[in-house]
């Protein structure tokens, strides 16, 4: 105990130095666990994504549609239970500032493929259901604009013109913390219906196809099955899992996030450089200390572990605060970012990478100083106090 | 009359340092004893080798020849691990410049070479006390090093040397770095660490003064040493 004890008050000896280093740990951990996070929020639709989800697009570009006519065809593909056409919107609404992803879907089908949007109460989902200009919310858009059910909201509408009148029939939350609450879903029907009237030619157009499928396993024969349907047709179509849809959005974006990624590494690089030099510094200033206790009799061993327990304090205390900061920051910097990042959660592994990190940064500032210490010739040190 | 019973034998002690790619040799066959309770005083100009012989002898430097024999066993031929065990076993340390961890509180100083021992923590603490108190400083506990006088910072190192209760106490200059009256203080400690503990002291000193405190003094001068006449009659 009495070791330890040294060790911790060795560690706070220079305060000045210590608190700097202490801050430098704190920050460097803070921005390793948000830019892990910001990685993460890029992979939010990624890692929210079903294996028992396919979906069907245009092969030539998503800015193409398919025939509502492909609806059946894809049905009738066995292994395929659910079928459900949807178009992203691109309603603004009010401002363009206010960006959320909105998009017209068939609701029952909708509710039915994606059951981690629960609904509490039962009312809200007959509702959604029942009224063609109804639609559906996430909690987190919802408390965003405050909306509440039955208040009418109107979407300018960009991909498809007009004003579209809609009223706030459900409110969803997430059944885990990485889905996204920030949508609008509301029926494709209402979609269809007013282009057929405004826009004839347009009227019957689907963005994509949303598959369910009863086994995961078989998700390329099924994709190629349903892609082999539409084979030399006006409108060829191609079928992956919902992940590698997810997954072609987030490539265009691979080299941000690569860079990202080595900027939350070079951070923990620098605060060690940071780190090591501190302990460098201590165990110069303490080498007749370190010489005094190997001639009482203490090991080199014993000498180096009072280092590098001294090293742990001091990066695990600045770690300890960076990741007790880390989840008021991401909240906050979320709700900042709310437009980019609709789901912006730090998770469990970004902790465990960030006490790792602490760790990490404790054992390597400490291996040098600690050798140092150990290799400390007691002689030649004490001469050097006197 | 009774022959005192040796404690140390020294016997052709050897020792040089390199600088520069010149040796320079520091210690030159030196041989003699040392008896149990005797309190010897090292004596010679600045770099006669009087802090090498200390350290050589306190097992905290190598010589390049010869044997050192204490209580029957050369630690010449210890590893460093052996040593360092016979060292908190053995001996007891008291630097110039008291060498206390400034980080910790008096009684913690001294409980710091009990670490090694199987004692409880109970018991530790008791002896830290006991030794605290025989130096005169158990109002003195609780102060950390920079709260205390040079005198009484080198009382409490004085502790920490006696509290595992070693046979050989070695001072390099204790009076060094201290006032008159705290030295004859601290040389009056000693005196009684000798007399009535009968603790055998190897003490460095370039004073005088302090040096006719003690039953024995030797001269180093060149690698050799001389023994001088029994200082103050002893």
């Amino acid at each position: 105990m009495l070791l330890i004890r040294l060790a911790i008050r060795n560690a706070f000896r220079h305060r000045l130095r210590s608190f700097l280093t202490i801050l430098g740990v704190m920050v460097a951990i803070l921005a390793f666990g948000l830019l892990r996070t910001v990685i993460d929020a890029w992979y939010a639709g990624v890692e929210a994504s079903s294996a028992n989800r396919l979906v069907t697009r245009s092969s030539v570009s998503l800015m193409f549609s398919l025939p509502m006519a492909y609806k059946d065809k894809i049905r009738a593909v066995p292994g395929v239970t659910l079928v459900c056409q949807g178009n992203w919107f691109g309603g603004i609404y009010i401002d363009e500032k206010n960006f959320f992803a909105n998009f017209a879907y068939e609701p029952q089908t909708l509710l039915d493929l994606y059951p981690e949007y629960v609904l509490d109460d039962p009312a809200q989902r007959s509702d959604f259901l029942r009224d063609r200009k109804g639609c559906l919310v996430g909690a987190k858009l919802a408390k965003r604009f405050g909306w509440k059910v039955g208040d009418n909201i109107t979407l300018r509408g960009t991909i498809f013109p007009g004003d579209w009148v809609m009223t706030v029939r459900a409110i969803y939350r997430g059944a885990r913390s990485g889905t996204d609450e920030s949508q609008l879903f509301f029926h494709w029907a209402y979609l269809d219906e007013t282009m057929r009237v405004n826009y004839p030619s347009r009227a019957g157009q689907v963005g994509f196809y949303m598959v369910g499928i009863n086994d995961p396993n078989k998700a390329a024969e099924i994709s190629r099955a349903v892609d082999a349907q539409f084979a030399n047709s006006l409108a060829e179509t191609l079928t992956e899992t919902e992940k590698a849809f997810q997954m072609s959005f987030v490539s265009m974006s691979e080299a941000i996030i690569l860079a990202i990624r080595l900027v939350s590494f070079v951070v923990v690089l620098i605060i060690l450089a940071v780190s090591a030099n501190t302990m460098a510094m201590s165990a110069r200033e303490r080498t007749g200390e370190y010489a005094v206790l190997k001639t009482l009799g203490f090991s080199a061993r014993t000498v180096a572990l009072l280092i590098a327990g001294e090293a742990l304090v001091i990066s695990l205390t600045g770690a300890g605060l960076g990741l007790v900061l880390i989840l008021p920051c991401a909240e906050a910097f979320g709700t900042l970012m709310t437009d980019f990042f609709p789901v912006f959660a730090v998770s469990r592994e970004t902790i465990m990478y960030g006490v790792v990190a602490g760790l990490a940064v404790g054992i390597l500032s400490g291996i040098y100083p600690a050798i140092y210490a150990a290799r400390v010739r007691i002689a030649v040190a004490l001469r050097k106090v006197g | 009359m009774t022959i005192p019973e040796t404690l140390i034998e020294i016997r052709g002690l050897a020792k040089s340092y390199q600088r520069g790619g010149q040796v320079i040799p520091v210690l030159t066959d030196i041989s003699f004893d040392i008896a149990r309770g005797e309190f010897l005083a090292l004596m010679g100009p600045s770099g006669s080798g009087k802090s090498t012989l200390l350290n050589c002898l306190a097992g905290i430097d190598r010589a390049d020849a010869g044997q050192i024999v204490v209580n029957g066993q050369d630690i010449t031929l210890l590893d460093e691990t052996e040593l360092a065990e016979w060292r908190s076993r053995s001996v007891g340390f008291i630097f110039q410049f008291y060498n206390l961890i400034p980080v910790l509180t008096a009684l913690e100083n001294v409980e710091l070479p009990l670490l090694l021992t199987n004692l409880t923590r109970r018991e530790r603490r008791e002896h830290a006390e006991s030794a605290l108190a025989a130096v005169g400083l158990d109002d003195r506990m609780d102060h950390y090093p920079a709260q205390l006088s040079g005198g009484q910072q080198q009382r409490v190192a004085i502790a920490r040397a006696i509290v595992t209760d070693p046979d050989i106490l070695v001072a390099d200059e204790p009076t060094g770095d201290l006032d008159r009256v705290s030295a004859e203080d601290i040389l009056n400690l000693l005196d009684r660490l000798s007399s009535e503990m009968g603790k055998t002291i190897i003490m460095v000193t370039h004073d005088p003064r302090a040096a006719q405190q003690a039953h024995v003094l030797r001269n180093l001068d060149k690698g050799e040493l001389s023994r001088v006449a029994d200082p103050a009659g002893h």
